[in-house]
């Protein structure tokens, strides 16, 4: 029904409840009604990567999810990393000078914080993982050393 | 943008869902793992008054990959079947490499192999898998019951199958294949539509090729075998001459349109290019 509905979900650890209608995106429900604020909302066509959460552990657009589809899911934001991996990204990003103004980089520190824990490649987590995010000023090479950087120090931590 | 707003159904029985679709049919749209029909509802391409979201309909989220084929659900998620099929002796190279041809990471993690069938885009990757092995798709309905379309029967244009309004893709099915297989795209970057991608199958002893499957996306409105160019190698031993002959074949066999992306000229000589190489790395002959 288009009526609002009761939506239960966990999110960066704490269960959480909203009241909304179904047609609202996984990504409002984050930013207007939890105050998460940290996914950024860029095309809302799933191209841009900026909106980049961990729905049950693994990185998907939150702007493709509508809101009862995430009843029961366990969201991680990127708020809420926490953890070696979640570090690692965050000082090579910031060594690296990996970002400029810095919309695209929520979504692609959520995306290779997921790839850093998954076990995931180095090369794998450049081309397609990365390949996932559009970054419009920046550019790609910065992040792509910050990866070389962060995937280094994951191998000996 | 944001979707129009829209009555949300999600049965818990795949009876549940048939009823609802049976009751809706004309103006309802099923909803698997979203990655191309949520765009369209948020850019309003698509405006249904309902969505029946299937993603609590037990058992269609089952793969079943064994000596005599692959089983899919239909809410299989890309991401899973990838897994699936790399931990497989007996899966098709092409649908491990198709699969990674799939959207981003991201968007696989998401994703469904039914939604990806049943959407039917035109440049899509997996559609020219199953038209090139011989896949089938299982439909439902509420009336008329379960059956069986062939996927060559199933993809009829842009967007459009062979599914009727009131009816479910439930399952798809591919079939053992004796040879070898590969399929290869060219797409801007990586996780892009490809603008031209080929799934070329054969049985190879020495180099003679037999049974030759080629399908191709991204060159027509819908996935389709290129019989006359198989013909071309059918039989033949693999050569570099023989190669780009079946190459000359292909291009001269696809109907590609010009769109944003590329001119029909370009995916026309890249189709040849496509499939000769899909060739190469099945035979190991240089061209």
């Amino acid at each position: 029904m288009t009526e609002a509905r009761r939506i239960r979900l966990t999110v960066n650890g704490r269960p959480r409840e909203v009241e909304v209608e179904p047609r609202t995106l996984l990504s409002d429900v984050l930013r207007h009604h939890l105050g998460l604020t940290g996914t950024h909302v860029g095309c809302e066509q799933g191209s841009c990567g900026s909106c980049t959460i961990l729905f049950d552990g693994a990185p998907a657009r939150s702007c493709l999810v509508l809101a009862p589809q995430a009843e029961g899911a366990h969201i991680e934001t990127v708020e809420g990393l926490a953890g070696p991996e979640a570090e690692a990204i965050r000082r090579a990003m910031h060594e690296a000078h990996a970002l400029q103004c810095g919309f695209c980089t929520a979504g692609i520190v959520v995306s290779l914080v997921s790839a850093l824990r998954d076990g995931i490649g180095q090369d794998e987590a450049a081309e397609q993982v990365l390949g996932g995010h559009l970054c419009r000023c920046t550019g790609y090479v910065n992040i792509r050393k910050a990866i070389t950087a962060a995937w280094k120090q994951g191998a000996n931590p | 943008m944001k979707p129009a707003p829209f009555d949300y159904f999600d049965p818990s029985s795949l009876q549940e869902a048939l009823e609802l679709l049976a009751d809706l049919s004309w103006d309802a749209s099923l909803l698997a793992g979203g990655q191309s029909l949520i765009p369209m509802l948020n850019m309003r391409i698509a405006r249904p008054s309902a969505l029946i979201d299937l993603r609590r309909v037990p058992g269609l989220d089952r793969s079943d990959i064994g000596a005599d084929g692959i089983r899919i659900g239909a809410m299989v998620r890309a991401a899973s079947l990838e897994r699936s099929v790399a931990s497989s002796d007996s899966a098709p190279t092409c649908l491990r490499q198709a699969l990674r041809e799939i959207g981003h990471p991201q968007i696989r993690n998401r994703t469904t192999i039914g939604g990806n069938l049943a959407h039917a885009d035109p440049a899509s990757e997996l559609p020219a898998v199953f038209v090139a092995l011989g896949g089938t798709m299982t439909l439902v309905s509420k009336d008329r019951g379960e059956r069986s379309v062939p996927a060559e029967e199933f993809f009829q244009g842009v967007f459009s199958t062979a599914r009727e309004p009131d009816e479910i893709l439930v399952e798809a099915s591919l079939p053992t294949y004796p040879g070898r297989t590969a399929f290869v795209e060219v797409a801007r970057r990586p996780g892009d539509f490809s603008l031209v991608g080929a799934c070329v199958a054969a049985v190879l002893e020495e180099l003679v090729a037999r049974e030759v499957r080629i399908a191709m996306c991204g060159t027509g409105d819908r996935p389709r075998r290129l019989r006359e160019a198989e013909a071309v190698i059918e039989g033949a031993v693999l050569s570099a001459e023989r190669l780009r002959e079946l190459a000359d074949a292909v291009s001269a066999g696809v109907q590609p349109r010009s769109d944003l992306h590329a001119s029909d000229e370009y995916r026309r000589a890249v189709a040849g290019v496509m499939v000769r190489r899909a060739l190469e790395r099945i035979s190991g002959v240089p061209s």
